[in-house]
């Protein structure tokens, strides 16, 4: 084996990133990383590029140990990195990226014809002929990928991480790439390859590794894995116990409130008509990537639909901005609590009443007792755990940080709140009740979207689930054909078009 | 957190400087009431401070918002030129002090739409004002230093109300006012949360835009009083010196106030006890006989103290280091 | 063609222009008399916005020239007064005071983790402070060899004077060049400014790099002192007041992104002539008013800004549809 991991952990406060994982690569083989967001894809990689610690296990290349404190140490060892951005920098020559910090020199000064002659050698190997004196900025992401992928085989030359390398690439591009790796592979590289495109993992590696909440679940030979079969263990639920009927789906008839026709953007998110009932839960289900967290952004004014109309059953609905969406009665409790939910120095009760005291204007404060009131009541319904409402919300769980943005939009009272991730990171106890919590605002009159990677809980709480594909929507499945069954195929299905 | 432990340091260090400017000039302390005023070092601190005080406010709420504003010395030698060409020109008082904060709060508008709307870095958007500012006013002056005899306007800057002069008067008033208007309504919450994230604030509603552009007309406005004040002291309008380094003098109050430059929560009554600092180390400085050309440099000095207390990382090597000599290790309940 | 030269050309041809626009309306601006002013007038300009081209380039500011300038001349001067020691070792002195001065402020801003533009503001009123405590008065300079140095110059065709200073802003525009397109410090300075977390995952050296990027931009402060005490012959603590601006506006006009990354030390000499010019034509024109030198540049600094963010959304956009 070339690369040889073995009972790898790192733990941070409050989870365990990566609990016992062992992960090889031979020489000659592209070998696929999968798993959602969180699976510890990343945390891995980090660990053997040296830019975390591990907590425990062995890293062996060659056969012997290596300890890689440093991204450049890792690079002396061998191993390279390629990440879907923050690569090279755009603002330097192709020629300046590929020979950063070892331009031949001529009397101590850069001799720029003959960093130019070896940059372009060098990239000559990959079949590029491009002229390495412009901006590698001017160029398309392809050939920026394969100028990095250039640049650290160059530097280390053993082991290849490409971590996303395709995201942003068109299919004649990711060919290019393509060809590339193969040709790597076929030098003798170990690559390991992360990706979200599943038929690109097919079409490319050889072996694949699926991790899931830090374990591994499966390391297998690629061709004896079907779709069905790579989305089961990345998502982890098992066809069979499909039927976790906790929830009636019966609410499809629910009166409508809210419709949304021709919203989309080019690039973003492919123009999709929805509807939303009163009291009723929409699911948003698909793989990381396919336009979940667009869609919502769409539907709160955080990006601008070209086009489209939204209407409730008084009229069209203002969805210009964020400010003009909550005018409508809209809330969102977005992924990353950490950027865009919490305001980490500012008390619990005062993250708890900031929209509500946006929507009454600063003229208006809500008075403190009122404060004190909400913020109380919301701790003590949502159990959010702080040892008082003054505490800085900073200082709380991500779980009880996500409460406590829930708590904000609950405040509001909101007709339609958008739930992104409302799970993510979360111990399972408050899962449950958040899960719980949803139900109950529905049976006031709330409707709710729930964008989910975990099926399970889109088959818990969703009277209808709309999957996405691709940046499109392609599939809406209601009442009984709410099962997991029937949305993981509709994730799968065609995809490998 | 009470106003009391929190503006804590600052009465202690403007205490201790008292004390220790008292033992170079013994007289400090001692107030007489004469002619119907009161007379004393420490009535002489509390006028001289108003230039620096009213600024302070201004940047106070810019400096929560995690902005800085540089121009405020120019904006005070635009607006005092305003006032002294209006009043030497017959315009009356009232409309004098109109145009005055009219152009003060032009200028912070200008400022802010700069932040907010085209999105310039906030030092990047002042400093053109800060040099450009100059020359309008000098534009105003006409290069030259505009004097003026008008009573009533000179005796906003050297008069006596109830004792007191009455640049105390104004910098109290609006410090108070100010202060009062921010913890009253939601002001403070909302400018504190814009300058801790403003993408969270603006998602959960928060008119970030407007509130910033508010906040620089409001700084604007600080220093509108601020010229006034110091043009009607001097009863002119010098264009290259008024206000000169002042903004530096704000800035420092602010930090003092133990309000970080990295945005949210910020107490505008602990930023006016800074710019009190500020003005009895420069007054001890004087009476304590060393020359007032070191006022800068101590200045200067303060101001790289406290950027290492506030230092980020500073700050987290230091808990690190007090967090592995402790005996028995603490569970931390920060992520 | 590169858009991120575009407004380097873009000040190329404005200064063309207004050249020419400047000729018709007084032909005697156009000889070698006016042109040799223009290099003497601007020596100190040029000098230290070399500088902060390099600092700007690093994704960093310096607001201490100008006082460390001001503070240089006062220390000439009165060195020279008080003691009898020869004028090069004053000027060496001094370079090594502000190289050192510059260093320490980049060593704050990278150990503080601190804004640049707070810890270089804190410099400016140091540096000014210090000038202040050595003399408020104006310090006249009546050293032998100062009268060398003024009176060294080729006279060119025209009866225009290349003087000494005006070749030494050159000579360092040159100096500048090299540095930043020709060392590897320099592609070190150009990584920083395109993104420093990319900079460090490609090796780049950043606390040395910021220490070294400040240290520059201080010994050419002190450098553009020496220039402007040689071409006033006297220190004055208040002189150069804003020149932090005039120098980042000479930056900008020349192409340089204030964000960072991109731009040429050329450009900044075309940036300082610009500016130069400018004022010749207000002196030429004679009813315009000096202020109007103050207020033309905070506009043209806008402007340029303006294009700026302009051009990098016009790229930006252009990227993420490449992207999508």
């Amino acid at each position: 084996m070339l690369l040889s991991i073995r009972s790898l952990t790192k733990a941070f406060p409050g989870t365990r990133a990566l609990d016992d994982v062992d992960f090889d690569v031979a020489a000659g083989e592209v070998h696929a990383l999968l798993g959602e967001n969180g699976a510890g894809k990343s945390t891995l990689i980090k660990c053997l590029t040296g830019a975390y610690q591990r907590d425990a296990g062995t890293i062996a290349l060659d056969g012997a140990r290596i300890d890689p404190r440093s991204t450049s140490q890792a690079q002396e060892l061998g191993i390279g990195t390629v990440y879907q951005e923050v690569n090279l920098l755009p603002n330097l020559t192709v020629a300046q990226n590929l020979m950063f910090g070892r331009e031949p020199r001529r009397f101590g000064l850069v001799d720029s014809r003959r960093t130019r002659v070896v940059a372009q050698a060098m990239l000559q190997q990959y079949g590029l002929d491009i002229n390495v004196d412009r901006d590698l900025g001017t160029y398309s992401v392809a050939i920026q990928q394969i100028v990095a992928i250039a640049r650290a085989v160059s530097l280390s030359g053993k082991v290849l991480i490409l971590d996303e390398p395709t995201a942003s690439l068109d299919r004649r591009e990711v060919e290019m790439v393509f060809d590339v790796v193969r040709d790597l592979r076929d030098r003798g590289l170990g690559i390991v390859f992360v990706s979200h495109f599943l038929d690109q993992v097919f079409e490319l590696t050889d072996r694949v590794t699926i991790l899931r909440n830090g374990r591994k679940i499966v390391t297998e030979t690629t061709s004896n894995l079907n779709r069905m079969s790579l989305i089961e263990h990345m998502l982890g639920r098992a066809l069979e116990d499909a039927v976790s009927e906790t929830h009636d789906h019966g609410k499809a008839a629910a009166p409508r409130m809210l419709q949304f026709d021709g919203i989309g953007r080019a690039g973003v998110i492919d123009p999709f008509d929805m509807t939303v009932g009163q009291g009723e839960v929409v699911g948003l289900a698909g793989l990381l990537g396919s336009g979940r967290t667009e869609t919502a952004e769409m539907l709160f004014g955080l990006r601008q639909s070209q086009g489209g109309q939204a209407r409730d059953v008084d009229g069209p609905l203002d969805l210009r901005n964020p400010r003009a969406a909550i005018g409508a009665g809209f809330g969102f409790a977005p992924e990353d609590r950490k950027t865009d939910g919490i305001v980490a120095d500012l008390s619990v009760r005062q993250n708890i009443i900031l929209g509500l005291q946006a929507r009454r204007g600063w003229a208006r404060p809500v008075p403190r007792a009122e404060q004190n009131r909400l913020a109380d009541d919301y701790i003590r319904k949502l159990d959010i755990r702080t040892s008082d409402r003054e505490k800085p919300i900073g200082e709380l769980s991500g779980g009880n940080q996500q409460k406590a943005v829930l708590a904000r939009w609950l405040a509001m009272n909101p007709r339609f709140l958008i739930l992104d991730e409302p799970t993510r990171g979360i111990d399972v106890g408050a899962h449950a009740e958040i899960l719980r919590l949803i139900e109950d605002l529905t049976a006031q009159g709330m409707s709710v979207l729930v964008i989910s990677s975990e099926i399970d809980e889109l088959v818990a709480v969703a009277d209808r689930v709309i999957v996405l594909r691709d940046r499109r929507h392609v599939a809406e499945l209601t009442g009984a054909e709410v099962t997991g069954d029937r949305i993981m195929r509709a994730i799968a299905d065609e995809a490998a078009a | 957190m009470t106003l009391l432990t929190r503006i804590a340091p600052q009465l202690i260090a403007l205490a201790a400087l008292i004390a220790l400017v008292s033992v170079f000039f013994p007289g400090f302390l001692a107030v007489e009431f004469s002619g119907g005023r009161l007379v004393g070092p420490v009535i002489d601190v509390l006028k001289r401070s108003a230039p620096v005080a009213l600024l302070s406010v201004g940047m106070t709420l810019v400096i929560a918002t995690r902005g800085i504003d540089l121009s405020v010395g120019a904006i005070m030698a635009i607006c005092g030129a305003s006032a002294a060409l209006a009043i030497s020109s017959g315009l009356g008082l009232a409309p004098a002090l109109l145009i005055a904060l009219a152009a003060g709060a032009l200028a912070g508008l200008w400022n802010g739409v700069l932040v907010a709307v085209v999105g310039i870095q906030p030092f990047v958007a002042t400093l053109i004002l800060m040099t450009m500012g100059r020359g309008v006013a000098q534009l105003i002056t006409e290069g030259r230093i505009l004097t003026f005899t008008d009573a009533g306007f000179g005796w906003l800057g050297s008069g006596v109300l109830l004792g007191m002069p009455v640049p105390t008067w104004i910098w109290v008033v609006t410090a108070a006012a100010v202060a009062l208007v921010v913890r009253r309504t939601a002001l403070g919450l909302l400018i504190e949360a814009v300058g801790v994230n403003r993408r969270a604030s603006a998602l959960a509603g928060v008119n970030a835009t407007v509130l910033l552009i508010a906040v620089y007309v409001a700084s604007g406005l600080c220093a509108a009083l601020a010229g006034i004040v110091e043009t009607a002291d001097i009863r002119g309008a010098d264009a290259n010196n008024a206000g000169l380094w002042l903004e530096l003098d704000a800035i420092l109050a602010v930090v003092i106030g133990g309000n970080s430059l990295l945005g949210g929560r910020f107490s505008i009554i602990a930023s006016i006890l800074g710019a009190l600092i500020i003005q009895t180390i420069g007054t001890g400085i004087l009476l304590a006989g060393f020359p007032s050309e070191y006022n800068l440099v101590i200045k200067a000095g303060l101001v790289l103290i406290i950027l290492i207390l506030q230092s980020p990382r500073i700050a987290a090597e230091w808990s690190l280091w007090r967090d592995s000599h402790r005996v028995e290790p603490r569970q931390r309940s920060r992520i | 063609m590169n858009t991120r030269a575009l407004p380097l050309y873009a000040t190329i041809a404005i200064f063309l222009l207004a050249y020419l626009l400047a000729w018709t309306q007084f032909p005697n601006i156009l000889s070698t008399r006016v042109l040799g002013n223009l290099l003497t007038d601007n020596a100190y300009l040029g000098i230290v916005a070399v500088g902060m081209t390099l600092v700007i380039l690093s994704g960093g500011i310096d607001l201490s020239v100008g006082s460390v300038i001001a503070f240089s001349g006062v220390f000439i001067a009165v060195v020279l007064r008080d003691t009898g020691l020869h004028p090069l070792v004053v000027f060496a002195l001094l370079l090594l005071l502000t190289t050192a001065f510059g260093a320490g402020m980049g060593f704050l801003i990278d150990r503080l983790a601190m804004p640049a533009f707070i810890v270089t503001l804190a410099g400016m009123f140091l540096a000014r402070g210090a000038a202040y405590m050595l003399s408020i008065q104006s310090v006249p300079i009546q050293h032998p060899f100062f009268q060398t140095l003024q009176g060294a110059y080729y006279l060119m065709p025209g009866k225009g004077r290349l003087t000494l200073i005006g070749v030494l802003m050159l000579l360092v525009v040159a100096l500048g060049m090299v540095i930043a397109h020709r060392t590897r410090f320099g592609a070190s300075v150009y990584a920083l400014g395109g993104g420093e977390q990319t900079a460090r995952l490609m090796g780049v050296r950043q606390g040395r790099t910021t220490v070294l990027v400040y240290a520059f931009s201080g010994a050419m402060a002190g450098l553009s002192g020496i220039v402007f005490s040689v071409y006033t012959g006297s220190g004055y603590s208040l002189a150069t007041v804003g020149t932090e601006l005039t120098a980042i506006a000479a930056v900008v006009i020349g192409g340089t992104l204030l964000s960072g990354g991109a731009g040429y030390v050329l450009g900044t000499l075309v940036g300082v002539l610009t500016m130069g010019l400018i004022q010749t034509y207000i002196v030429f024109d004679g009813s315009l008013s000096s202020w109007w030198t103050k207020i033309v540049i905070g506009l043209l600094l806008l402007v340029f800004i303006l294009l700026q963010k302009g051009l990098l959304k016009l790229s930006g956009s252009r990227l993420a549809r490449g992207a999508a």
